[in-house]
């Protein structure tokens, strides 16, 4: 492979140890092959409409458009099966790793969501499928660990490191590097070495294709003024951005987690204070000391909880084509109690971080654009812990 | 050309790795002396990393331990100066990444040229990604030693070809660790490796008793061990200095006997 196919500009890149390159360069190959095969394109798209649901709804949301001034379209990834954009990338994995003759999948997971999702496809394919969570997380998203539980997966729960997302990444890479043989380590997010950023994003870019034709023909040709959607390694964000990318006219926004405020240490906000590295196989950008320790984050979002960035999200900050923006866990909340009251729509924390940034921009636009924002995931798993940040106690 | 080379002169090479600052920076220099004197032609000093990614449970321990302790990597560079200013073995660094990244390649390794390291194996830096570094660090006269797996096939040629300093021959899949039994036919491996190069073959991973090191020492130049070292260090504390003479002269008689 020419390492330049592996990159977005400098970024990306293949830094992983050797025993798994010539799994990578398989998987390269596999992916090249079976991404042209209409029999596979066939089976991959009736799964999508099918069984996940799609298209998914482009939904005109017409009271906070009122209350905006602006038109403001939500895509509704919440309402796949399985509640998030997840399952996008999961059936194409899954599927992929069939092709491949793999018998067995292994995933990271943050709050559960890939974790759910890739154990919902191993299910439907027929694959084994073991999931590593932080320890931390199993606890915060209890429910979902059993969820994964019922779809017949194991889940390990990772004591190493800070317990997170992060240390799930290392210990699924380090499974992986001890067998490689009948597993597919599935990557929930537009990250590790190539080709996983640009697979995933191949499979999620079905969210920004529909956004064009949806919006296209509910306006009669129109492009999106701008897409916003979430961004923790960037899954939804690009699959978000992908069909746009090459139209400058439509801005694109990525809304990072940033906690308790960038300007404290509890923040997991990349771009806005990050640096770049290499890190997880790719070369982005990461939050890191001064001695290159990657360093610990923090969001009430354990979907966005990761120190670092997808790197083609890092190759369209360091162009200017997208902007990237720091949400607190304040607005983020504030966000997602008033989408609940305005539409009646409860969504994911993480989502919400995109709709927190759309309310404090939403006076840059008028009655004549269409800013679209990707709910991500639906929120019942985040019920409990917002309750908790407002100071109630509910049972699950 | 740096002087790893002169580690696999005096038979088959004994090379020890411990974790810079685990438990303390003063106990890693004298742990790294007792090695030398037990016979150890070559160190490979761990800078301990947040996030360790090749490794068992036994070396991301010793990882939490140093930067528990406060190790940072300007401790790695003063450890290498004072080891290298009373002893001629040669010294490596193991470290992922980000840390040589982050510092910058030309100033990293300008500073391990200045502080006698020789080498620099990086887990995380697979042969198609050396080019960024390679250059700068040969340049100040640093190898950068590549690693094989035994899952590298077809990919020995290549890599054997443009190595320098010594090969570290990874013994079988999976992260670092102690293990009973290495099933991989190593002899095979080296084999294919010696077709293309005269660069020395160490291996690596899974290796701790005197009888596999016997046993790889007959097919290899040298072997590699880390997990065990690192486990006599949390057993023993800052004790450790006797047992670990001990343990690397017993290492090195069982190679010399190859």
């Amino acid at each position: 492979m020419n390492s330049a196919e592996a990159r977005f500009g400098d970024f990306g890149g293949q830094y992983i140890p050797e025993t798994l390159m010539n799994e990578i360069h398989a998987l390269e190959a596999a992916y090249a092959r079976f991404s042209a095969d209409p029999e596979f394109i066939a089976e991959l798209d009736a799964l999508l409409h099918d069984y996940a649901g799609r298209p998914s709804r482009l939904y005109f949301a017409g009271n906070l458009s009122a209350e905006l001034g602006t038109n403001v379209w939500l895509k509704r990834e919440d309402l796949n099966h399985t509640g998030s954009h997840k399952i996008n990338n999961v059936l194409g994995q899954c599927l992929l790793a069939k092709r491949m003759g793999k018998t067995r999948v292994i995933a990271e997971t943050g709050a559960g969501q890939h974790g759910v999702a890739c154990a919902t496809a191993a299910a439907l394919l027929g694959l084994d499928c073991e999931i590593f969570m932080g320890l931390e997380d199993t606890v915060r998203q209890s429910l979902n660990v059993y969820r994964m539980e019922l779809l017949g997966a194991k889940v390990n729960p990772v004591t190493s490191g800070t317990m997170t997302l992060k240390d799930a990444v290392n210990d699924a890479m380090r499974e992986w590097v001890g067998r490689v043989d009948d597993t597919l380590y599935v990557l929930g997010s537009v990250m590790g070495p190539h080709p996983f950023p640009m697979m995933v994003r191949d499979f999620q870019s079905v969210i920004g294709r529909e956004i064009r034709a949806q919006l296209a023909e509910a306006t009669g040709g129109r492009l999106p003024t701008a897409v916003i959607a979430c961004v923790g390694g960037g899954s939804n964000a690009i699959g978000s951005f992908h069909a746009f990318i090459s139209l400058p006219e439509v801005r694109l926004i990525g809304c990072e987690a940033a906690g308790e405020g960038i300007d404290t240490e509890r923040h997991a906000a990349t771009i806005a204070k990050g640096s770049i590295g290499v890190f997880h196989g790719m070369k982005s950008y990461f939050c890191q000391d001064s001695d290159g320790q990657i360093a610990p984050v923090y969001s009430i979002s354990a979907g966005l909880d990761y120190p670092g960035i997808g790197p083609e999200h890092a190759w369209l900050h360091a162009t200017g084509r997208a902007e990237y923006v720091p949400v607190t866990d304040e607005e983020a909340v504030t966000a997602f109690e008033k989408l609940a009251l305005t539409e009646g729509i409860i969504c994911a924390i993480e989502s919400a971080h995109a709709m927190a940034h759309l309310s404090k921009i939403a006076p840059e636009f008028g009655p004549d654009d269409h800013v679209v924002v990707t709910l991500s995931g639906r929120g019942d798993k985040d019920v409990a812990a917002i309750a908790r940040y407002r100071g109630k106690q509910v049972t699950e | 050309m740096s002087n790893i080379a002169a580690a696999f002169a005096h038979g088959k090479a004994f090379i020890a790795f411990l974790t810079a600052g685990d438990p303390s920076i003063e106990a890693s220099e004298r742990f790294i002396d007792a090695l030398i004197e037990g016979g150890a032609d070559l160190i490979e000093i761990g800078i301990p990393f947040s996030d360790p990614i090749a490794e068992g449970v036994v070396i991301q321990a010793a990882n939490v331990r140093s930067l528990t302790h406060g190790t940072r990597l300007d401790h790695a560079f003063e450890l290498a100066a004072k080891v290298h200013a009373k002893t001629e073995t040669p010294l490596v660094f193991l470290t992922y990444l980000n840390p040589v990244f982050h510092y910058g390649y030309e100033a990293f390794t300008a500073r391990c040229a200045q502080v006698g390291v020789s080498g620099l194996i990086i887990p995380d830096l697979p042969f198609e990604e050396q080019g960024e570094l390679k250059g700068i660090a040969a340049a100040h006269g640093v190898d950068i030693i590549t690693l094989i797996a035994p899952t590298s096939e077809q990919r020995i040629a290549a890599i054997a070809t443009e190595a320098t300093g010594f090969i570290y021959l990874v013994s079988s899949l999976g992260v670092t660790g102690v293990r009973s039994e290495i099933t991989t036919d190593l002899g095979a491996i080296v084999r294919a490796i010696k077709a293309h190069t005269d660069t020395p073959v160490a291996v690596g991973f899974g290796v701790h008793s005197p009888e596999q090191a016997a046993q790889i020492g007959a097919v290899a130049d040298g072997v590699i061990v880390g997990s065990k070292i690192v486990s006599l260090i949390a057993e023993h504390g800052e004790d450790s200095a006797e047992r670990l003479r001990d343990y690397a002269r017993q290492m090195k008689e069982a190679l010399r006997s190859r």
